[in-house]
């Protein structure tokens, strides 16, 4: 079957305003790109259509047949993504769905027409389903890709079935352009007379394909189903999620926990296979009563492994109610990111050779004269083999040694770190998470910003000011400041109801706002004072603005040294 | 003969309270300060890696913990440089290019904002359990015993150095607990000290610290002044300290 949608572009636009009132509805309405130098037309919908205005046609000319003609710029890409996603969508017809060209879908309903109650009432329900969407379609099934697309495109009716054998005469009606030929051989066609496809049965076949080209007799024999034409689908959408039915309800933690674990290993093992690592997952427990519960987790890095992902979902599932008992339950990972395979560290099969050290293999280890390093020996349950007297106690010192190699390998691969960030992340919130990243700006307050721990490598270097307090305040805290002459530092302050009499002082830093971020900021002017009190704190105060006669000058504090 | 006898009765007794309290366990070693009197003073030769640490401003600062702060990122500095470390906090206030001042680099150092003291120790301990960080910090109110005893088992199971800085926000609930027995190995008091008014050197100079030991496992308090770390995070001692008597303590 052939599904062809004569104006995606135009629905696919309209389709992305609200579904109460779609944009420019009510306007004759087309998309438009700049091709070359030239506006041009690429869509237009029914409305400019009828008043004569076609894809291709330079936009003034256009705008000359209807000055308030609603224009968007056409985005091909976005087309192709949104077509891919409906042939995914047809699925529900067929297993076999592939998009063609920019508006259309092939669908290979071989042995599926009678799940819908036989091949026109599946093209129909098909239609009627996308007219629901605001899409315009037409499909028509035939024995081949090639005669179904013509006479989607061709015949002029929402659906058509051409019986089976019965392309070579439902074809013969249709004009040429129904067989997917290049703009110039259809003119060529039309030059001489040939208009319809019944015209080219009669024609001599080599003297078709001297004058034009092999292409033109290839598609003829596809149409007809004498040349092959194999579809490309798409592929099925991996599952991402595992299920669990109960026979009888569960209700218990421990079950809960089990089935959850057995859920992640079967999980863990389909997203291995696609390379991915699940960054969010969903869990859901659908109780007896109709009622469900989710529980969901995320992670600072894609993840796969079964037992860090249960820990974090450990803490949730105490918090779940199991009501009257649970009788199916569903792990989703809605969001995942590729992950590569991993090289597992020396330091990682030495753990996990001393934590099964069961058959067929045993672990034994022993010690490397050469260079102190640890080393596992493999050796097959049943064969005795005895290590050498030297490896088997350790030279002096190696314990060290073996500490010291084991922490720098673990730390070579930060996978327990993000581990770490994912459990602290789970419990207190992934906005309370975080680490220093510099930014370029000279004010004290923006020059380190607060970022994901993850997140990409920052640009800007963190560059070493002369003196920067450790503690920085939230904001600038107004205090009532004595200072006698301009431009000094003032003698003695008040903070927070306390008077500090300063005896040291050094300063000013001037810093000025950035003039390019807006008015506020270009009149931002601060005189920054490192003092000293009395009883040896020291604290970073300013004075904003100028110096002025007859104004007060206003000072703030805005962090502590130590 | 006896007396023999009476020795080695002592010297098993005391390896055994020892083992009871984790001074002799095989840590992960100590972290010295380079400075000759206060690594005298420490039993292993510095700061025990593996361990629970406190370090309390004195003063006003008890409420701010600027002070502690810059003495803990100097001794951050120098713990297994590329290691991150966690910092548990309640207030942003704290403030990435001071800690550069102090040779700890922003990037080292993760932040996490807990909303009160449970889940600042529950965090804490998830820290102490990941071998891939180099120390855990929380700025922390209350540090009961149990708590305290819970950290620093994580700590010597992983061989993570944890520090507790504690901060105060009120005078009445520093005082309560300022004293409070908790399990730490060594606990820290550091105040700020005026600078000598007697040079007329311009501008404020490096800020001098009394650096209080006041109490340690296994060794004896002491007090020390010393000038503030510098960009590597080494302290050192104040040059005048010979030539005087001791700065009185003012934390007492």
């Amino acid at each position: 079957m052939s599904l062809w949608l004569p104006n995606w572009a135009i629905d696919r636009w309209r389709r992305q305003g609200s579904r109460k009132q779609r944009p420019f509805d009510d306007t004759p309405f087309v998309l438009a790109a700049t091709i070359g130098n030239r506006r041009l037309v690429t869509a237009a919908d029914a409305e400019a259509q009828a008043m004569g205005i076609a894809p291709g046609m330079a936009l003034t000319d256009a705008r000359a047949l209807h000055p308030a003609l609603a224009v968007a710029e056409s985005d091909p890409a976005r087309d192709r993504a949104a077509l891919a996603r409906l042939a995914a969508w047809c699925g529900r017809y067929s297993p076999w769905t592939a998009p063609h060209g920019g508006d259309g879908v092939w669908l290979d309903i071989t042995g599926c027409a009678h799940l819908r109650g036989g091949e026109s009432a599946l093209a129909a329900e098909l239609i009627e389903r996308l007219a629901r969407q605001g899409i315009a379609g037409r499909a028509a099934i035939a024995d081949t890709p090639g005669a179904a697309w013509a006479m989607a495109c061709g015949s002029g009716a929402a659906t058509v079935v051409v019986p089976e054998g019965g392309a070579r005469q439902a074809l013969a009606a249709l004009p040429v352009d129904a067989l997917r030929l290049d703009p110039a051989a259809i003119a060529e066609l039309g030059r001489l007379g040939l208009r319809r496809i019944g015209d080219l049965y009669a024609m001599p076949r080599a003297a078709l394909a001297a004058r034009f080209g092999e292409r033109l007799a290839h598609r003829l024999d596809q149409a007809l189903g004498l040349a092959a034409e194999p579809l490309s689908p798409l592929p099925p959408a991996p599952a991402r999620w595992a299920r669990r039915r109960f026979a009888e309800p569960i209700g218990t933690a421990e079950d809960i926990a089990a089935a959850t674990r057995e859920l992640l290993a079967r999980l863990c093992r389909s997203l291995a296979d696609e390379m991915l690592g699940a960054r969010r997952l969903v869990l859901t427990l659908y109780r007896v009563d109709g009622t469900s519960e989710t529980a969901s987790i995320g992670t600072a890095r894609p993840s796969r492994d079964p037992g860090h992902l249960l820990r974090l979902f450990e803490e949730r599932l105490t918090t779940l109610d199991p009501g009257l008992g649970i009788e199916d339950m569903l792990l989703a990972a809605p969001m995942v990111e590729t992950l590569a395979a991993l090289q597992l560290g020396f330091a990682h099969r030495l753990q996990s050779a001393r934590r099964s050290p069961s058959p067929p293999f045993r672990a034994e280890k022993g010690w490397d004269e050469v260079g102190g390093a640890c080393r596992v020996w493999r050796v097959r349950a049943g064969a005795r083999w005895l290590p050498p007297p030297h490896l088997t106690s350790p030279p002096p010192g190696a314990e060290r040694e073996k500490k010291k190699g084991r922490r720098n390998l673990d730390t070579l691969d930060d996978t327990s770190l993000a581990m770490l960030v994912d459990r602290l992340a789970n419990r207190l919130g992934s906005a309370a998470l975080g680490c220093f990243v510099p930014r370029e700006s000279h004010l004290p307050e923006r020059s380190s910003h607060f970022a994901p721990v993850f997140a990409p490598a920052a640009v800007a270097a963190w560059e070493k000011p002369w003196q920067r307090p450790i503690r920085l305040l939230p904001r600038p805290e107004p205090v009532e400041a004595v200072a006698p002459v301009p431009d000094d530092p003032p003698v003695r302050f008040r903070w927070r109801r306390v008077m500090h009499r300063v005896r040291r002082a050094d300063g000013p830093e001037r810093i000025v706002g950035e003039w390019w971020r807006g008015a506020a900021d270009a009149a931002e002017l601060r005189d920054y004072y490192c003092v000293e009190d009395e009883t040896g704190r020291r604290f970073w105060l300013y004075r904003a603005g100028l110096y002025r006669p007859e104004m007060a000058p206003r000072w703030f504090l805005h962090g502590l040294f130590a | 003969m006896v007396e023999v006898g009476k020795n080695d009765q002592l010297a098993a007794l005391r390896r055994r309270l020892a083992a009871l309290e984790g001074v002799g366990r095989a840590t992960s070693g100590a972290l010295p300060f380079g400075v000759l009197a206060i690594d005298d003073a420490l039993t292993c030769g510095g700061l025990r890696l593996g361990a629970l640490h406190e370090v309390a401003g004195a003063g006003p600062d008890e409420e701010d913990g600027a002070v502690a702060a810059a003495f803990l990122a100097g001794i951050l500095a120098r713990l297994r440089p590329p290691l991150p470390v966690l910092w548990c906090l309640a207030a942003g206030d704290l403030y990435g290019p001071g800690l550069a001042a102090r040779g700890l680099g922003p990037e080292r150092v993760i932040l996490a904002r807990a909303s009160g003291d449970q889940e600042m120790l529950w965090a804490m301990e998830e820290g102490l359990k990941s071998p891939a960080l180099a120390a855990v910090i929380g700025e922390i109110e209350a540090l009961p015993l149990t708590a305290s005893r819970r950290l620093q088992l994580a700590a010597e199971s992983s061989g993570v150095t944890a520090f507790a800085l504690r901060r105060w926000h009120s005078g009445e609930r520093a005082a309560r607990q300022r004293a409070a027995p908790n399990a730490a190995v060594t606990r820290w008091r550091v105040a700020a000290l005026p600078g000598d008014l007697k040079t007329d050197e311009p501008g404020i100079g490096r800020p001098r610290w009394q650096v209080e030991l006041w109490r340690c496992r296994g060794g004896i308090p002491a007090s020390w002044t010393v000038e503030a770390c510098d960009a590597t995070g080494h302290v050192s001692l104040a040059a005048e300290l010979g030539d005087r008597p001791l700065a009185p303590a003012r934390v007492a």
